[in-house]
C-alpha cells in the first residue's frame, strides 16, 4: 500500500489487484475493488474462513469491521492528490442485519477532510443497498 | 460456575467460528464477567507490508470476539448475543511478530442488552485499543439446543 509504483498503477488503471495482493489482510479477507467513473465499490466475496455464527451462518462481525475498515484507507488513499498514509483513530461501527455467507459490499463518503484529519462513513449491504448490513464511520489522521 | 468451566465453554464457543479458528484466537484467562483472549501473530494479518504491522481489522475482530464471548463468563446459561455495536479507539499500532491480548468486561447486564469494555494490549507494553461494545439478548431458546450443549459440553 505504501509503494508509490502500485498505487500510480492503479489510480491510472483502476486495476486494484496489485494493492490488494501488497496488503496481506485485504487479500486474506479476499477484498477486491472496482472502479466506477470516480466511484469505488468495495467487495468482499463469500467465502468460509471469514464466517462467524455457524447456525445462520454468517459472516463473522470482525470480518464485517476489518473489511469496512480497509476499504475506508484505501478509499481515502485514492481520493487525495498527493500520498498520504491514513492511520486509524477510532471506528465506530452499527450492525443492522446479519451478514449472510454471500458477497458483501461497501462505499465510502468523505464527510470531512480537514489538514491532519479526515471523517469517513462506510456503509455495506449484500441484497440491495437500501438495506445496509453495517454502517460505520471513521476518523484517519493523514500523515505525510 | 469455576473460571477453568468459563475457559472451557469460551473455547469451545470460539472453536465453532470459522475466523476465529483461522486467526487462533483463544482464551487465556477468565473469571466472573471477564476474559482474557490471545491473538497470535501471524504474517496473514499484516496490514502494512513496510513494517509488519498488523491490520486494525485483525484487532477489531479479536475484541469484537472476547466482548462477544465475555457473556459466557457472566451468565449461568449460554445465550448466543447478536452483537449491536462497537466502538474502537486505537491508541497506538501493535509492535510486530508478538500477540495481542484483549481484556473484555461485562460491566453491565440487563434483561435486553449486555454493556462490554475491552482492552487491547501487548506484554509489558502499553494499550493498542479499547473498544466499548453492547449486544442484544434474544434469548437461549433462540439457539438449537444441540449447539448449547456443544458450548457447555452439556454439563449444565
Amino acid at each position: 500500500m505504501t509503494d508509490p509504483e502500485i498505487l500510480c498503477y492503479t489510480q491510472e488503471t483502476g486495476d486494484f489487484s496489485r494493492m490488494m495482493e501488497s496488503i496481506p489482510y485485504a487479500s486474506w479477507i479476499g477484498l477486491q475493488c472496482d472502479r466506477f467513473g470516480d466511484d469505488l465499490i468495495f467487495r468482499l466475496p463469500a467465502k468460509e474462513e471469514n464466517l462467524g455464527n455457524p447456525i445462520l451462518p454468517a459472516i463473522h462481525g470482525g470480518v464485517i469491521g476489518g473489511f469496512m475498515e480497509m476499504s475506508a484507507a484505501i478509499y481515502l488513499i485514492m481520493s487525495q492528490d498527493t500520498f498520504r498514509m491514513p492511520r486509524i483513530v477510532d471506528f465506530s461501527l452499527d450492525y443492522l442485519r446479519a451478514g449472510l455467507n454471500r458477497e458483501t459490499y461497501a462505499e465510502c463518503r468523505l464527510t470531512r477532510q480537514g489538514n491532519r484529519v479526515a471523517n469517513v462513513m462506510i456503509s455495506a449491504w449484500q441484497k440491495s443497498r437500501s438495506q445496509p448490513i453495517a454502517t460505520a464511520r471513521a476518523h484517519f489522521l493523514l500523515e505525510d | 460456575m469455576n473460571d477453568e468451566t468459563r475457559i472451557n465453554r469460551v473455547n469451545r464457543f470460539i472453536s465453532t467460528l470459522n475466523q476465529a479458528r483461522e486467526l487462533g484466537l483463544n482464551a487465556t484467562d477468565a473469571g466472573e464477567g471477564y476474559l482474557v483472549m490471545e491473538l497470535p501473530y501471524s504474517d496473514k494479518i499484516i496490514g502494512n507490508p513496510d513494517t509488519g504491522v498488523i491490520h486494525g481489522g485483525a484487532i477489531t475482530t479479536l475484541m469484537d470476539t472476547a466482548s462477544g464471548s465475555v457473556m459466557i463468563c457472566g451468565l449461568d446459561e449460554f445465550e448466543l448475543c447478536p452483537t449491536l455495536d462497537l466502538r474502537v479507539d486505537y491508541m497506538r499500532p501493535a509492535e510486530p511478530r508478538k500477540p495481542v491480548y484483549a481484556r473484555a468486561e461485562t460491566y453491565k447486564i440487563t434483561r435486553n442488552i449486555i454493556f462490554t469494555r475491552c482492552e487491547a494490549y501487548q506484554e509489558g507494553g502499553e494499550t493498542i485499543a479499547n473498544c466499548v461494545g453492547t449486544f442484544m439478548r434474544i434469548g437461549k431458546e433462540a439457539t438449537p439446543k444441540s449447539y448449547r450443549d456443544q458450548i457447555t459440553g452439556g454439563e449444565e
